[in-house]
């Protein structure tokens, strides 16, 4: 009994420090990015290591769910004759939330893993203490640059993947199947508001970017310094960013969207 | 690759986000219309607004003309305020009347604007001050049973209305 006792007194006091853990790091990151921003190409590099380097998955992922989500929707709506509203469909569940959210998946696969393996084989390598020894802040040297690159390049990683999907699903159902194009557009047009559905969805994807980001980072800065202890961190930064990513997804959908006409 | 390079490709990211924003904002959202454009506006007050929201349409004939800028209790009249705007291009004379209309049998909300005969025009921040309610379906249901109970208990009224024909 005594035994149990102790055993949840330790997992709670676990729990405890792990989120503390979060919290630190989170603190620090925040203060370090002021210095950051002052090395712009710190930032624009990792913009590129995170952003650039994924546009082929992100834009070859949009175009096959683009071309899904029509096609599937075609099916379902020619019962109905109401195949003309199969862009404002699309529009709707990419920009909302297929866009950020399987965005912010890839991400955290083809991004997060690199940035974990990469921050934790530097901890294993003691190239992070060196860098302390030299009285260079690795927070502010080398996770903040990341942190705000993560940030900005999701964003626009998000876009992308929502409109190569929008125009993807023009492609298969417009010049494939026949829709009508007038309508296919103009019903999009009209019932889609810029602001409270293409705007949520970026302020979303803005979300999800520093949830990746951050999870990937604290996952490599607090790794283990061995190879299994790497390899450990990297497949939890994937599960627990993915796991974040759509429990914050409900939450910002539940937010954003339960005032109708908002 | 150099610095440059790096900066060059970070750059060509970005620009591509930023096209794809614009294609999301203008060619699949409504941005392009009444966002922003010039405007005027005009205020109408109603009994009951039923279901309208902001950024309904403002229509006349069918056609889009403006949107609901903001919907606010009247504390004096307790009336509905409705301000919407409406694009400059468009001038309405000033007996114009409005409604709140459905758009189907289920669809929104909207305000249809009927254009009166005067030879002026609403200027800017006029009122208009015929306005039509929305149309409650509990008020319509009742009203229908209402006057089915009063047919019910009054044998002779059918015969009464028919003899007035």
């Amino acid at each position: 009994m005594t035994n149990f006792v102790a055993r949840l007194g330790a997992a709670t006091l676990e729990i405890l420090r792990v989120l503390g853990h979060h919290a630190a790091l989170f603190a620090a990151l925040l203060r370090a990015c002021g210095a950051a921003v002052k090395r712009p190409y710190l930032i624009v590099a990792q913009v590129h290591a995170i952003g650039n380097l994924s546009v082929l998955i992100i834009v070859a992922s949009g175009m096959a769910v683009g071309f899904v989500l029509a096609l599937q929707l075609y099916y379902t709506l020619v019962r109905y004759g109401a195949t003309d509203s199969l862009g404002l469909i699309v529009n709707l569940s990419l920009t909302r939330e297929l866009g950020p959210v399987i965005a912010a998946l890839l991400f955290a696969g083809r991004a997060g893993t690199s940035l974990t393996a990469e921050i934790g084989l530097m901890k294993a390598g003691e190239q992070l203490a060196a860098l302390d020894m030299m009285a260079l802040d690795p927070v502010e040297r080398i996770l903040a640059p990341r942190f705000l690159g993560g940030i900005i390049a999701m964003p626009v990683l998000a876009i992308l993947f929502s409109t190569v999907g929008i125009l993807a699903a023009y492609v298969l159902a417009v010049l494939l199947i026949g829709v009508d194009a007038g309508n296919f557009w103009s019903i999009m047009h009209s019932g889609v508001d810029a602001w409270r559905d293409v705007g949520n969805g970026i302020v979303k994807s803005v979300v999800f970017g520093l949830i990746c980001t951050f999870v990937a980072l604290y996952q490599g800065y607090e790794a283990e310094p061995t190879p299994k202890g790497v390899s450990d961190a990297t497949t939890r930064g994937v599960v627990v960013a993915s796991l974040a990513t759509l429990i914050m997804d409900f939450v910002l959908t539940a937010i954003m969207f339960s005032t109708p006409g908002g | 690759m150099g610095r440059k390079g790096v900066e060059t490709l970070v750059g060509v990211f970005v620009l591509l986000g930023m096209l794809g924003l614009l294609f999301l904002a203008l060619k699949a959202a409504n941005l392009s219309n009444f966002g922003g454009g010039d405007t005027y506006t005009l205020t109408a007050y109603f009994d009951n607004i039923g279901g309208l929201k902001v950024r309904a349409p403002v229509r006349s004939a069918g056609v889009t003309v403006g949107r609901v800028a903001s919907i606010s209790l009247d504390a004096k009249r307790y009336q509905g305020a409705v301000r919407i705007e409406i694009d400059r291009a468009v001038q309405f004379p000033s007996d114009s009347s409005a409604r709140i209309l459905t758009s189907g049998l289920l669809g929104d909300q909207y305000i249809g604007i009927e254009p009166g005969g005067q030879e002026k025009n609403y200027a800017p921040g006029d009122e208009i001050k015929q306005t039509q309610s929305a149309v409650v379906l509990e008020n319509l249901i009742s009203q229908f049973l209402f006057s089915k109970a009063a047919d019910a208990g009054t044998p002779s009224a059918p015969a009464a209305s028919g003899t007035k024909k």
